[in-house]
């Protein structure tokens, strides 16, 4: 079902064949970053728990929750990864 | 205006589908939810459907706000997933589809325990033939698997009933307390199909086995069910909010590290589960509202995921993260659909998960479940990491796989776009769901703090994901298995009971003779009926009534012995 490429289509190019346009995109997230990080001055919250009110809670908990999920998961990849046919069932 | 129990227009539906064929099936096929639906208007606020069977009273219909809702959902999630198959209409999967929703219909719908039980059966039984028309052999032996699970599920519902009536209990579907026998045979038949911790791995087994259509409508209906009946039975009883809590947790690590991106939306699947078995489990109103309103979010947004990968399953023949990349060259529309789904699933503003997610965590903190709430503020960065950003990117960005497929078949198209509408207006005007909300709703989910507290968790994530691409820390995609539960069936027990007949057969004990004859006939004989050219093993349908005839016989017995003694 899977079609190969055509050997006209190969010379077309797509959006993101272009590297400045990838590092739009980085460039896009960081500025809203620190865009929603400013905010951080400007909006008074009502917290709940404590942690809350702390400057950056939540940029620094999402940063440092991913870091450690990936490095988590990769201790888990090699506890439990095997090769595909390992069920011989 | 006249309506009927929603579950008969399905099995009308699936008899007329039966006779039918070509455009003329389809037209039913699509008609059937149609129809469905105009019933459900005309059923609101109607009074209880009873019907007398064996000589009890079965409430086979009762109507309020919590089934409505799910009718509605159901009914919506059908339509979709029956629409979504036109690329390529079968028979079979049509058929079964429908069967499959007259039994949700019938469960969610159901007034008692013994008609949920009768329903409940009927997940399992229509359900399995969306893994077997996938017509593969790893599907054919992922659906004895499963099979087996959603039976067992079943048997422990109804030995639950039993052992209630032995009690004098009443089976109406109102809270129970978890205490005694009847309460958690019935909470542990809830929990299998809930996908809670341990017994969750008939889903990620399973679902990535079905069809490209019957995966999707699996994913909608039978843990919602079970989520639904849960919210029936258990509102409030605490240890559901510490096994939500988990079930949030631990399958992220899990998604991190699966290639099969179907696989990675199962486990998403119990994640996302996690987040309305802890709003049961707290079971305040806010809790309720948002354990409900959640699941009706993530039925869409989930089917909408789920499409996405089927139809990139579909035209490339492939799922593996490894083996793909690139698709959005040839697959924009494709693309673009998938992004408003992990965007919905991550929870970003103005997207469906926003509203209702927040509404457990919102929740969790007011109730004072500091950890429990850390610990689903930590699933919610591993719900942007595995459902937001790595389904859309190693499938249609990451590298270039070099594939080119063409656009995803028009019917297929209609239905993720339908679906991404749905997400993007719960997102947007999210009143009109928290109208149908069980209990009135004051929660307000867009405030200035929480617009901007959780774009600084996803942002931030996002900014985490791209700064360890850059470094190259990201884990790299390999294709390979993950050992998870199922080891212990799919490996140790197989292996278990070599190891004992190879260790009768060395030790030569007084008896061991006798004993290894015993085993050896016994093998025997199984080998002959479902071995290579057992009678029972030309098709699968052998095992199948091998397994309903045990299930069939426990059933007897267990209504001989309780429903005989009275």
């Amino acid at each position: 079902m899977s079609e190969p490429a055509r050997p006209g289509e190969r010379r077309k190019r797509y959006l993101f064949d272009d590297a400045r346009n990838v590092r739009r995109v980085r460039w896009a997230l960081y500025a809203a970053c620190a865009l929603v990080l400013g905010a951080d001055f400007i909006v008074h919250r009502h917290v709940e728990h404590p942690w809350e009110g702390t400057f950056g809670f939540y940029a620094l908990f999402g940063f440092a929750a991913y870091a450690l999920l990936v490095l988590i998961a990769e201790g888990l990849r090699r506890l439990v990864a095997r090769r595909p046919d390992y069920y011989d069932d | 205006m006249i309506s009927v129990a929603p579950f008969i227009v399905f099995l009308v539906g699936a008899v007329l589908a039966t006779f039918a064929r070509g455009r003329l099936r389809d037209i039913i096929v699509i008609a059937t939810p149609v129809v469905g639906a105009i019933n459900l208007c005309a059923l609101d606020g109607s009074a209880p459907i009873v019907v007398s069977l064996f000589g009890r009273e079965l409430i086979l219909v009762q109507v309020d706000r919590l089934s409505m809702l799910f009718g509605w959902l159901f009914h919506l999630a059908t339509f979709l997933a029956l629409i979504y198959g036109l690329h390529r209409p079968n028979k079979l999967e049509q058929v079964v589809s429908l069967a499959y929703a007259a039994s949700t219909m019938g469960a969610i719908f159901a007034g008692d325990l013994l008609t949920l039980f009768m329903f409940w059966e009927g997940l399992g039984l229509t359900s399995v033939f969306l893994i077997l028309a996938r017509r593969t052999r790893s599907a054919e032996k992922a659906a004895v698997r499963y099979l087996l699970l959603q039976i067992a599920s079943g048997m422990l519902l109804l030995c639950g009933i039993a052992a209630l009536l032995g009690q004098g209990g009443s089976l109406a579907m109102a809270p129970m307390e978890l205490e005694g026998l009847a309460s958690w045979l019935i909470f542990l038949a809830l929990g299998i199909k809930a996908g809670f911790p341990l017994l969750h791995n008939w889903i990620t087994d399973a679902y990535p086995e079905a069809t490209e259509t019957g995966t999707v409508l699996m994913s909608a209906l039978t843990t919602k069910t079970a989520i639904y009946s849960l919210a029936r039975l258990f509102p409030g009883t605490e240890i559901l909010i510490y096994i939500g809590a988990t079930m949030t947790v631990f399958p992220i690590f899990y998604a991190v590290i699966e290639d099969n991106l179907r696989r990675v939306l199962a486990y998403s699947l119990i994640n996302q589960l996690g987040f309305m078995v802890t709003g049961i489990g707290i079971g305040t109103e806010l809790a309720i509202n948002g354990a409900v309103s959640h699941a009706f979010a993530h039925v869409m947004y989930k089917s909408l995921l789920f499409m996405s990968m089927g139809a990139v399953l579909f035209r490339t023949g492939r799922i593996g993260a490894s083996e793909l990349g690139g698709l959005y060259r040839t697959m924009p529309k494709t693309t673009i659909l998938c992004i408003i789904g992990a965007a919905s699933i991550s929870a970003f503003p103005l997207f469906s998960g926003f509203v209702s997610k927040s509404m457990v965590m919102a929740a969790a903190l007011e109730e004072g479940h500091d950890w429990v709430w850390l610990a689903l503020l930590f699933a919610s960065a591993g719900v942007l990491h595995h459902a937001g950003i790595k389904i859309p990117f190693f499938a249609f960005f990451g590298h270039d796989s070099g594939l080119r497929p063409r656009e995803a078949p028009r019917p297929m198209l209609i239905a993720m776009t339908v679906a991404a509408f749905a997400c993007i207006f719960i997102g947007v005007f999210p009143s009109v769901l928290y109208g149908m909300l069980p209990y009135e709703v004051t929660y307000q989910p867009y405030t200035v703090e929480h617009v901007v507290t959780q774009l600084q968790l996803l942002l931030f994530a996002s900014l985490c994901f791209v700064v360890l691409h850059l470094a190259r820390l990201e884990p790299p995609e390999r294709p390979g298995i993950n050992i998870d539960v199922e080891w212990f069936y799919r490996r140790l027990l197989p292996r278990g009971a070599l190891r004992v007949r190879d260790e009768l057969a060395r030790a030569r004990l007084v008896g061991g003779a006798v004993l290894e004859e015993f085993w050896n006939s016994g093998i025997a004989l199984v080998t002959h009926l479902h071995g290579p050219r057992g009678a029972l093993a030309r098709n699968p349908l052998g095992s199948y009534a091998l397994i309903a005839l045990v299930a069939l016989f426990a059933a007897v017995l267990v209504f001989e012995l309780v429903l005989g003694s009275r």
